[in-house]
């Protein structure tokens, strides 16, 4: 195992984080909250101290790593990033509880949107925003980020793949240009591309810029955490179909818009894990849609809010206009589902991805065919592409792990005594980085609640979720840390 | 005219029978040596043994001399680079090159242009498009078009319930209800050329000329049920059978093919999504029974062996199927197989060579030359395009007034874009394509060779 180069790419890592925190600490200094701007800057120092030390101890490691040492260093950076981006609201005493701040923090890295906060109003603006902005860089990753900027591939090396397949999300992981830097470049600069414009579609609507800002990283990251106690309701119509437009748009694979910049319309339009999406996304809103009649005053405003939380749940953003858990069991049965199908693969979004749906639901008719035709050779196809069956066998595997994770963490997460929708939906929401569930963690109320295991059952899940479950799984196997 | 042949296998042989027997001038340049020299004793020609690649062979071949190279080694890139060389040393030589590779098939314009071939032939590629007309068509043994497609040559095999059977020809008009001529009969291995009082029976084969778009009605008042082809099986996974699958698919047929290597099934299922391919040996009537063969509207067998294709088609001919069609790579047995109910049968090599042949007179003969050339009754018989122009005797003048060759028959004159089947006061006139069907010995070049 190549400790060194591990341990070279955290203080990377760490130097990027505390760079990033400096934005919140100026936020502090200027609204002259002096608890919180010593928080930022014990933090920033501590990291740097931290990624300084690291620096210094694995000079000159070489850089190649394996397959293994990709998923160790991702789920390792992910980990020690959250427990110093949680210092902030520990320093600052406005999240006492270390547990509960770590929570809070997992649960903006993973873009998951889960809040034990009943009263977000009254955190400083600075720890809002670092809040927010960790949804942001969780989105896309930490490590692809540092991929675009960081010189960490040597110069024939083909081994930060390992990296990029470890953090981005989806069955199929591929490059779109040669070079992994580019790659990693194009990635950032369309998802920057779209935050902004997403900022300002806020402004126009008249959002006070920092509420804009706030907004569009919780959109951008599909994460989910609000600035206001209510949510995204307090806001104009326009601005909420806004955020549903936009959270849409950020749960579509980002490979899209690449083949759109590049005017390959026709490769973007027979992508059929993008028409399940839509599929989805539409049959969706239309039956919540009708199963709400009469709830609200006007049919628009029916759709406006079906709309709303339907693109919510299912890209796995986690906002609220309405409190959904007031809604019928048949919605809230739709909205139950979304949260498992979630968005595409390499998008921000969580779940367990449009993409892997259509592979499994194309897999279980070739089995189906071969039990009524046994000699039939058949070889399942995506996009007119045939699939390795490789990429099926994964598929099946993280399938089985998927329902594994959720069994396990249902039963001990229900030993905190609250109803089986609360904890189930409070499971689904965290493993599928959604955030708000149902009845006691509905979108009205939080996670505070539940016990420290509990908690940290649910963290281990965001982990996971956002992961996608192989680089948690693999520090539980006897392989992985055998010497080779 | 000089042509070089580079390999000497199953097409580069039929090409070495055909053009020598033209009165051409061949080389023909192989690596392996017994090859060669099968082909010496058989015919009048030069071998040069060695690389047809190398500069060295091709020059030794006096492709300086020649005007045409045709490249038919087993190998597509070394039939380009035969053809590039060649070019290369003589820039005024026309190139033929095979290029069979389904790879290859969407850029095969751009790679004319790049490697300036005059033509690329692919065997296989041919064979699935004659299938494919075949199958558009159920009931006729065999099509050939003209006219860009207007007018066609279709072959009908006559049995014991055909409405034809003991009707002198002059009646048949009345009993198809749609002009049509009769230009071959086949009988008892002979090549007929009928006239008015002819009269047709049980167990002849007959040559059809018609009209494109009186086909439908041909077959309908025949009585011969032309149900659209829906569901076809195609009997082992080569080329020919990838090729003909997909066009099949693309007009939204069920395809089954049975294939018994089972990468090769992987292959094809990767590249035919739409197809069923089942692995298994498709000689064995349980499997066949089991894929639905009684269901089916047509079968092709298409495996690599002769026998085993036959047999397949007779058994599936015992069980009802509509249509069958047999690939055979020889036609060595033809005459024997007119006996047996095995359908039309197509052969890749022969097709391919025809193609060639085609393009070899044609260049022979710049002016008034075929447009197209197509063996019919098992090459006993031509029928030959031809485009009238200036040099063109007797235009205007009625076909009754005119004296022909022995042996010749004009089957149709299509002006602009009405297609005729001629009477004796037909005329043609310049700009207008006459199919001229031919059963004699001497060759007909121009369309001017057809008058006595």
């Amino acid at each position: 195992m190549n400790y060194k180069m591990i341990g070279w790419i955290h203080a990377l890592i760490l130097s990027v984080a505390a760079v990033f925190m400096l934005p919140a600490l100026l936020i502090c200094l200027f609204d002259g909250d002096s608890a919180a701007t010593r928080a930022f800057l014990y933090t920033v120092m501590l990291t740097a101290a931290v990624a300084a030390a690291l620096l210094l101890l694995c000079r000159g490691a070489s850089k190649s790593f394996s397959a293994r040492e990709g998923l160790l260093c991702v789920s390792s950076c992910w980990l020690v990033v959250s427990i110093l981006g949680c210092l902030p609201f520990v320093f600052s005493g406005a999240i006492p509880s270390f547990i509960d701040a770590l929570f809070e923090t997992v649960s903006g890295f993973t873009t998951t949107g889960a809040s034990i906060l009943s009263d977000v109003e009254a955190l400083p603006r600075g720890l809002l925003y670092w809040r927010s902005f960790s949804h942001w860089l969780g989105g896309m990753g930490i490590l692809v980020f540092l991929l675009a900027i960081a010189p960490i591939s040597g110069r024939n090396d083909g081994s930060t793949m390992h990296l990029l397949r470890a953090e981005s999300p989806g069955p199929n992981v591929g490059k779109l240009v040669p070079r992994m830097k580019q790659t990693a470049k194009i990635l950032y600069l369309l998802y920057i591309l779209l935050t902004l414009l997403n900022i300002v579609f806020l402004l126009l609507g008249g959002m006070p810029l920092f509420d804009s800002v706030c907004t569009a990283f919780g959109t951008a990251g599909t994460g989910g955490f609000g600035i206001k106690n209510d949510s995204i309701a307090g806001y104009s119509p326009y601005l909420q179909n806004v955020c549903t437009v936009f959270m849409l748009l950020f749960g579509v694979n980002f490979n899209c818009y690449y083949l759109l910049l590049l005017r390959r319309f026709r490769n973007v339009l027979k992508d059929e894990e993008l028409r399940l999406y839509i599929f989805t996304a539409v049959a969706g809103v239309a039956l919540v849609a009708l199963n709400l009649r009469g709830v609200y005053a006007t049919s628009g405003e029916t759709v406006r809010h079906a709309a709303f939380q339907v693109s919510s749940i299912m890209t796995t953003t986690g906002f609220s206009t309405v409190n959904f858990d007031l809604w019928p069991s048949f919605s809230k049965a739709i909205l139950l589902c979304l949260m498992v199908t979630g968005a595409c693969a390499g998008s921000t979004g969580g779940g367990f991805k449009c993409g892997r749906i259509v592979l499994l639901l194309k897999a279980l008719r070739r089995n189906i065919n071969e039990l009524i035709r046994p000699r039939r050779v058949q070889v399942v196809h995506q996009n007119g592409l045939p699939i390795d069956e490789k990429v099926l066998k994964n598929t099946y595997a993280y399938l089985s792990a998927y329902v594994g994770i959720v069994i396990i963490s249902f039963i001990v997460v229900s030993l905190d005594g609250f109803s089986m929708t609360s904890n189930f939906s409070a499971v689904l929401a965290c493993f599928n980085n959604i955030g708000p569930g149902l009845d006691a963690v509905g979108p009205v109320c939080n996670y505070a609640g539940y016990g420290v295991i509990s908690k940290l059952v649910l963290i281990i899940d965001m982990l996971a979720g956002r992961l996608e479950i192989f680089p948690i799984l693999i520090w539980l196997s006897n392989s992985m840390w055998k010497r080779q | 005219m000089k042509i070089i042949i580079a390999g000497d296998g199953k097409v580069g042989a039929t090409l070495t029978r055909q053009l020598s027997a033209e009165g051409y001038d061949l080389t023909v340049i192989d690596s392996n040596q017994h090859v060669l020299e099968r082909s010496l004793e058989q015919y009048d020609v030069m071998a040069v043994q060695g690389n047809c690649a190398s500069m060295e062979t091709l020059l030794q071949a006096e492709v300086k001399d020649a005007e045409l190279l045709i490249a038919a080694t087993n190998a597509d890139e070394v039939n380009l680079l035969c053809c590039m060389t060649a070019h290369g040393l003589n820039p005024k030589l026309h190139t033929i090159a095979r290029i069979r590779n389904p790879e290859y098939i969407r850029q095969i314009y751009r790679m004319r242009e790049l490697f300036s071939l005059s033509l690329a032939i692919n065997p296989e590629r041919q064979a699935a498009q004659e299938i494919e007309r075949l199958l558009r068509f159920p009931g006729f043994l065999k099509r050939d078009s003209f006219a860009k497609g207007r007018a066609e040559i279709v072959e009908l095999k006559l049995d014991e319930n055909s409405k034809l059977r003991d009707v002198p020809l002059h009646k048949l008009n009345g009993i198809v209800k749609c002009r049509v001529l009769v230009c071959t009969v086949l009988r008892e291995g002979r090549a007929v050329a009928p006239d008015g009082n002819f009269v047709l029976r049980a167990g002849d084969r007959i040559f059809v000329t018609a009209p494109a778009h009186d086909l439908s009605a041909l077959l309908k008042n025949l009585g011969i049920v032309t149900r659209k082809v829906s569901r076809v099986m195609l009997c082992g996974g080569g080329t020919v059978s990838y090729y003909l699958a997909q066009q099949l698919l693309k007009g939204g047929m069920d395809v089954q093919i049975i294939e018994r290597n089972h990468d090769r099934c992987l292959q094809l299922a990767k590249l035919l999504p739409d197809a069923s391919i089942i692995n298994g040996d498709a000689s064995s009537r349980d499997l066949l029974s089991e894929c639905g063969l009684e269901s089916c509207d047509a079968l092709v067998t298409l495996t690599g062996l002769d026998e085993l294709n036959i047999i397949i088609s007779l058994y599936g001919n015992s069980q009802g199927v509509p249509q069958i069609i047999t690939k055979l790579g020889r036609l060595d047995a033809a005459n024997i197989l007119d006996t047996l109910p095995i359908g039309s049968t197509v052969c890749p090599k022969e097709l391919c060579s025809s193609n060639i042949v085609r393009y070899v007179r044609a260049m022979k003969n710049q002016t008034g030359a075929a447009i197209t050339i197509h063996s019919i009754a098992d090459g006993r018989a031509e029928a030959i395009e031809f485009l009238v122009d200036k040099s063109t005797l007797h235009c205007g003048v009625p076909l009754k007034e005119l004296q022909f060759k022995k042996s010749v028959l004009v089957a149709c004159i299509s002006h602009g874009s009405v297609t005729e089947i001629p009477n004796g006061d037909s005329t043609f006139s310049v700009g207008d394509t006459v199919v001229i069907v031919t059963s004699g010995e001497e060759v007909i070049y121009q369309l001017n060779d057809i008058f006595a």
